[in-house]
C-alpha cells in the first residue's frame, strides 16, 4: 500500500537531526503507550503485521506530523476497535461498558523477561524450493498494490541481484490482513544504487530483504 | 529542545502552546486507554511497568558494544557472526523481540554500511535497544536510501574519498548490526576497554568507532 510510511527515497523532509544524550522516551505517556502497545500484542489477538497495517493506514498528514508514539497510540486504538475489544466509546471514556473478549494471554510481569528473551521468530519450515538461488538476477514487481506489503516503492520495477536466501519467512503481505502466515521464501537482494538514485551513487548499493512473489527472473 | 524536535517531525506543524495542550490530551488519552485496558483485565499493569524497565534500564547499545568489542578481540567470535550472527550474540546472552533473525555487516577500509527501516522502525532492540526519534523519524528513512553520504554529513562524518556505502533496508524480521572499523592505536586494549569506543551510532552505521583519544576526551576511557 502506496501510504505515508513508505518514505525511502521522498525528497523534502529536510536534515536529520540527532538529539544529544535522547532519552529512551520523551514523555511519560510515550512509555505507558509503548508498554500498551507491547502487551496488547502479547495477547495474540493479532501480528505485528496487522498492527503495522493499522499504523500504515493513519491519514497522511497525520501520520507524518503527529509523532512516533502518537502512531502507535492511534495504531492500538484502531486494533482495539476493529478486533472488538474495545468501542470507540470505552477508549474515550476509559471505562469498561461491555464485558472483555477472551483473549488468547495476558502478559504477566513475571513472565516478561522470559516472553521478551524468546521473541518471536519468524522462520518456518520451507514446504517447497526456493525459486533463487544466490547470484541470480531478479526484477521487483512494478505496479503498486493495495494491501501490506514490504515491498517498498523506490526499488518497484528494479533489477537486483539475490545476495542471501534467508530462508522461508512468515509472510507479511497475509499476515497483516489475517489471511495465514503463508510461509514464502525470503531473499537478501542487492540493488546498485547508482540505478536507483543516479550517477552520483556509483559503487554504492542497497540491500532490502524482500520475499519471492515480489521478484521474477531478470 | 522544540527546535530540534520540529526538525525530526517529532511535533512538526504545531506551535510550542499547541503541543504543550495537545500532550496533555495526548496523556489524558493514554491514561483513559490504560484503565479501560486493565479493567477488561487484557493488561497487568505490573507488566507494563517490567516492560518499561526493561527498555529503559536493561536493554540497550551497551549491549551491542559487547558484540562489537568480543569480534574485535576473537576472530573466532566474528567468524561466528558472519556465520550465523543469531547465534553468536545469543551467546553473549543477547536475544529475543526483535531480534530473532540477525545479521551482522562489517565496515572496511572500502566499504561502510549503514541501516535503516523506510518503512516503519525496524531495529535490533537486544543489542541496541529501542531507536532513537531520529532513527524513527521521516527525514532519516527518506534520505538514508537517497543520500547517505548527505546523512553522514549531518552527524559529522565524512568518508575517505572511495568508500563504497551499503545501506540495509530492514524489510522483513531480519535485524541489523554494524560492525564498525576497529580504530587505530587499540592494540593493547582490553575487550571491555574497547566497547567504550563503540557508540551506538557507529552500530547503526551514522558513526564511527572513537579513537582512544575522543574517549579519553569524553571521559570514557
Amino acid at each position: 500500500m502506496d501510504g505515508p510510511h513508505d518514505l525511502g527515497g521522498k525528497p523534502g523532509f529536510g536534515p536529520v537531526v540527532p538529539e544529544p544524550n535522547e532519552p529512551v522516551f520523551h514523555d511519560a505517556w510515550e512509555k505507558r503507550a509503548f508498554a500498551l502497545t507491547l502487551a496488547m500484542g502479547f495477547t495474540g489477538t493479532w501480528t505485528i503485521d496487522t498492527s503495522r497495517h493499522a499504523r500504515e493506514r493513519i491519514p497522511p498528514a497525520d501520520y507524518l506530523t503527529i509523532g512516533y508514539y502518537r502512531v502507535w497510540l492511534e495504531g492500538l486504538c484502531t486494533l482495539l476497535k476493529e478486533h472488538d475489544l474495545a468501542s470507540a466509546d470505552e477508549i474515550a471514556s476509559g471505562k469498561s461498558a461491555a464485558p472483555p473478549v477472551p483473549v488468547k494471554r495476558i502478559l504477566k510481569a513475571s513472565d516478561v523477561a522470559a516472553t521478551l528473551a524468546k521473541g518471536g521468530p519468524a522462520s518456518r519450515e520451507p514446504d517447497a524450493p526456493a525459486r533463487f538461488g544466490v547470484g541470480d538476477r531478479v526484477r521487483t514487481l512494478a505496479a503498486g498494490v493495495d494491501h501490506h506489503t514490504r515491498l517498498p516503492a523506490y526499488v518497484r520495477g528494479q533489477i537486483g541481484t539475490i545476495a542471501q536466501v534467508h530462508g522461508c519467512h512468515v509472510f507479511a503481505d497475509t499476515n497483516a490482513h489475517g489471511r495465514g502466515e503463508c510461509p514464502t521464501w525470503l531473499y537478501g537482494v542487492a540493488f546498485d544504487a547508482a540505478t536507483v538514485f543516479g550517477p552520483s551513487r556509483a559503487g554504492d548499493s542497497l540491500h532490502l530483504d524482500l520475499w519471492e512473489p515480489y521478484l521474477e527472473p531478470a | 529542545m522544540a527546535g530540534e524536535e520540529h526538525g525530526n517531525g517529532h511535533h512538526r506543524g504545531h506551535d510550542h502552546d499547541h503541543d504543550y495542550s495537545e500532550l496533555d490530551e495526548t496523556e489524558l488519552r493514554v491514561r483513559a486507554l490504560e484503565s479501560l485496558l486493565i479493567e477488561k483485565g487484557y493488561v497487568d499493569p505490573a507488566a507494563l511497568d517490567e516492560l518499561i524497565e526493561t527498555y529503559e534500564t536493561r536493554v540497550g547499545p551497551r549491549n551491542g558494544a559487547a558484540v562489537v568489542a568480543r569480534a574485535w578481540s576473537d576472530p573466532a567470535f566474528m567468524q561466528a557472526l558472519r556465520n550465523n550472527a543469531t547465534a553468536a550474540i545469543a551467546t553473549l546472552g543477547f536475544t529475543g523481540r526483535q531480534g530473532e533473525h540477525m545479521v551482522a555487516v562489517e565496515n572496511t577500509a572500502n566499504t561502510h554500511n549503514m541501516v535503516v527501516c523506510t518503512l516503519c522502525s525496524c531495529y535490533p532492540w537486544p543489542v541496541l535497544g529501542l531507536p532513537p526519534v531520529w532513527y524513527k523519524s521521516p527525514p532519516y528513512r527518506a534520505r538514508a536510501v537517497s543520500d547517505p553520504r548527505g546523512v553522514l554529513t549531518e552527524f559529522g562524518v565524512t568518508l575517505p574519498q572511495g568508500t563504497n556505502i551499503r545501506v540495509w533496508d530492514s524489510t522483513a524480521e531480519v535485524r541489523y548490526l554494524v560492525i564498525p572499523m576497529r580504530p587505530d592505536g587499540t592494540e593493547e586494549m582490553r575487550e571491555e576497554q574497547l566497547a567504550t569506543l563503540v557508540t551506538r551510532d557507529s552500530m547503526i552505521g551514522t558513526g564511527l568507532a572513537l579513537t582512544p583519544d575522543k574517549a579519553r576526551a569524553q571521559g570514557l576511557l
